[in-house]
Formats: structure tokens, C-alpha cells, sequence
């Protein structure tokens, strides 16, 4: 009994998560449709402190990281049009603006994009792939908070730090080959939810 | 769409989404994933999971009280994106072009001997990229490296040992292997290298020209 009520509190949240994802969804849709300020208002309350954690954890100083959190911002205002649900979470696509601001930024280098760069659908995507796509990256985050603790910290590491393999050896401790094959297992259980 | 068979590493790919690798060996992923659809969609995971860490509260940071007006005043400014050039589809990828300034008859060979020719792409200092042209059945200097070394073939074919790479296919060395490619005997072959350290050739003469290559 108690053990039913249990799982069936994690589905909900679970689903009230999922939720939150299309919600977040939802809110660039209204931005790119109506310039919608209350939209971004939420949507910067959630993300922008998180990019500026990013940046400062990839090695910016407080102000550059406030500087560059409100111009990946800005760029999301911008950019709502190119966005698409059914390929990507909002978190996934607010990392790769983060992500490439900080190269720029940071490391001050050109930074080369393939072909046909996937952001920017030229209709409007499948609900039903948008709801998949967004319920994915549910099961993802889980996975990751989910994963012991030495693989989850080396996880963020790698992407927060600006931290070759070799730079996360030398600051933990650990030897270089722990860290691959603790990096390797944690891609692996993630793999293995996303199948 | 492709038949490539040697793909990016996970650690690569990684490091790519991750924005941890220097210039030359973004060049060398963006041009693969030009070319390269499963890569891409892999590619599509690391950056799931870059997005799944990013969206981790951290109660510590918090945005400075003027900053949301900032980020409007910002918006009101209008975009800032720089125009980006379309080139025509060529046998170098998009982002190679964009290095080259357009494609194979822009390249400015410089000859290194025995028909090789090289062009050194302008990258930041951490890492090289350079193109490759190697004359059919021709050999590159037997090396090693002391770091690591990419290669991915955009015209012609190469064998190294026992494996075959072609259009769109990366050979990724580490340090301490030591190999031999030689380009196929139908084609001329032209190449994308990018490495991290020098490389180290076996024997006096490849040594001294070494200095000449900058490789």
C-alpha cells in the first residue's frame, strides 16, 4: 500500500515536471509570437541565474558572468523563432547560446558551426514529437541527479569547469584514467534511460 | 547520406558540446558534423545533458537588482548578430570555407616536397589545423605524436594499416602511435589535420624539415 502511494506520488511529480518543460516551451512560443514580457520575465527568473552560475564556474568573474547571463538573455528574445521543441529542451537550447557566448567571451575564439545548424524549424514541429522530446529530457535530468556522486561531479565538471580531462585529474586527485571510465560509465547510464 | 565509418570520440564530441576544445579542433568537429548525421544527432545527447547541467539551482548566485531592465534596455537595441556569409555547396564543408575563404581553388598550397603541399589555417596558438595534399599512392613521414592528431579525409581515400578512410571518415591518434598513411592510388588525397603538440617524425631529415612545416 504505502509502497504504491509512493510511486505514485514520484509519477506525478514527474509528470508536474514534464510539465514545467512544455511550460518553458510554451513561453518562447509566446515571446517569439507576442513579444510577451511577463513570458520572459519568468523565463529569466529561472535561467538567467543559472547561466551566470555557468559562467562563473567556467571561470568568469561575477560581473562578466551578470554581463553575459542578460546578453544570452537578450539572444533568447531574439532568437525565440529558431528555437524547436521537438528537437531540444529550453535548458538544452539556453546551454548551447551559454555555451557558445562563453567561448567568444572567455576564451575569445572563433567559434566554427556545421552545416545546417539544427536550430530552426521551418514549420511548426509535431506536438506529439515535442512531447516526447520534452518528456526525454525529463528522464535525462532525472538520470543525472540519479547518478552516484563522483560521476555526476565529473559530469558538471566537464561541462561547467573549463576543465580538460587531464586539468580534472590534476584539481581531484584522481588519475586520469578513473576519470575517463567514471565519465564513460555515467554517459553509459545515461544512454541507457534515453533508450 | 554518408558512408563514413570513422566517427568523432565520445571525448571529443563531448568536449566540443562541453566548449573546452581549442579553435583547430572545433574546426575539425564542425566540419565532420557537416558531413556526418550520426555524429550530429550524438552530438544533440552531450548537449542534452550540458542543458540538464546548466539548469541546476545554485542558491549562491543570483542576478544583480537592475539587471532584468539591463537585459531589456539590451532587447530595445535589437540584435547583434554578425551576417553570416552562404557559400556555395563545395567539396570543403561550410565551415572549412569560412577558414579558406572559399573553396579548393582558394586553398594557397605551399609545397613541403615529394608533391605534398600543405596550407596552415589561421587558428588560435593552443592547437594547429592545416590541410593536406598528399598525390595519389603518396606516403606521409612516418611520425608519432606527443599529443593528439585528427585527420579526416574530404577528397581521395587513405590506408593506415589495416584501415581504410574516406570522404567524410577522422583517424583519431594518440600520443605513442606511431603510423604511415598512404593516399589511394585513384585520387589525389586532401586532408583536414588538426593536432594539439608537434608532431614527431622519425629520422634526421623529417626532423629538420619539421621546423619548415610547423607541424
Amino acid at each position: 500500500m504505502a509502497r504504491g502511494a509512493v510511486t505514485g506520488e514520484v509519477r506525478v511529480n514527474n509528470e508536474d515536471k514534464t510539465k514545467k518543460r512544455l511550460l518553458w516551451v510554451s513561453h518562447l512560443t509566446r515571446i517569439r509570437d507576442n513579444q510577451d514580457k511577463a513570458a520572459f520575465a519568468e523565463l529569466y527568473a529561472h535561467f538567467a541565474p543559472r547561466v551566470k552560475g555557468f559562467l562563473i564556474k567556467s571561470g568568469a568573474d561575477a560581473s562578466l558572468a551578470e554581463e553575459c547571463a542578460q546578453e544570452v538573455m537578450a539572444t533568447c528574445w531574439h532568437k525565440a523563432h529558431m528555437f524547436d521543441p521537438s528537437r531540444a529542451s529550453v535548458a538544452t537550447w539556453i546551454f548551447t547560446i551559454a555555451r557558445n557566448r562563453k567561448i567568444d567571451v572567455l576564451r575569445k575564439q572563433r567559434r566554427p558551426e556545421p552545416e545546417e545548424l539544427t536550430w530552426g524549424p521551418e514549420e511548426e514541429p509535431d506536438q506529439a514529437d515535442v512531447l516526447a522530446l520534452q518528456q526525454e529530457s525529463e528522464l535525462l535530468g532525472r538520470a543525472l541527479a540519479d547518478l552516484p556522486a563522483a560521476q555526476r561531479d565529473l559530469i558538471q565538471k566537464a561541462y561547467f569547469g573549463d576543465l580538460s580531462h587531464s586539468e580534472i585529474a590534476a584539481e581531484t586527485g584522481l588519475p586520469l584514467g578513473t576519470i575517463k571510465s567514471r565519465i564513460r560509465l555515467a554517459l553509459e547510464r545515461l544512454r541507457h534511460v534515453l533508450k | 547520406m554518408s558512408n563514413i565509418k570513422h566517427h568523432l570520440t565520445d571525448d571529443i564530441l563531448m568536449a566540443y558540446s562541453a566548449g573546452t576544445l581549442p579553435e583547430a579542433f572545433n574546426l575539425m568537429v564542425a566540419t565532420h558534423l557537416s558531413l556526418c548525421d550520426t555524429c550530429h544527432a550524438h552530438l544533440a545527447s552531450f548537449d542534452a545533458v550540458g542543458g540538464e547541467v546548466l539548469d541546476t539551482p545554485d542558491a549562491d548566485i543570483a542576478m544583480d537588482t537592475a539587471s532584468f531592465a539591463a537585459t531589456m534596455a539590451l532587447i530595445a537595441g535589437g540584435p547583434t548578430d554578425e551576417i553570416k556569409v552562404t557559400r556555395p555547396k563545395g567539396t570543403l564543408p561550410a565551415p572549412l570555407q569560412d577558414y579558406v575563404g572559399g573553396d579548393l581553388d582558394q586553398i594557397r598550397w605551399k609545397p613541403v616536397g615529394l608533391g605534398v603541399k600543405q596550407a596552415i589555417l589561421p587558428t588560435s596558438k593552443d592547437a594547429s589545423a592545416r590541410l593536406l595534399f598528399i598525390p595519389a599512392g603518396a606516403a606521409m613521414p612516418d611520425h608519432g605524436h606527443k599529443g593528439t592528431e585528427m585527420t579526416m579525409v574530404l577528397q581521395g581515400a587513405f590506408q593506415d594499416d589495416d584501415d581504410y578512410f574516406a570522404r567524410g571518415d577522422v583517424e583519431t591518434a594518440d600520443s605513442d602511435h606511431f603510423h604511415t598513411p598512404v593516399a589511394d592510388i585513384h585520387e589525389d588525397c586532401i586532408c583536414l589535420a588538426v593536432t594539439d603538440a608537434p608532431l614527431e617524425f622519425k629520422g634526421l631529415l623529417p626532423k629538420i624539415a619539421q621546423r619548415f612545416l610547423r607541424i
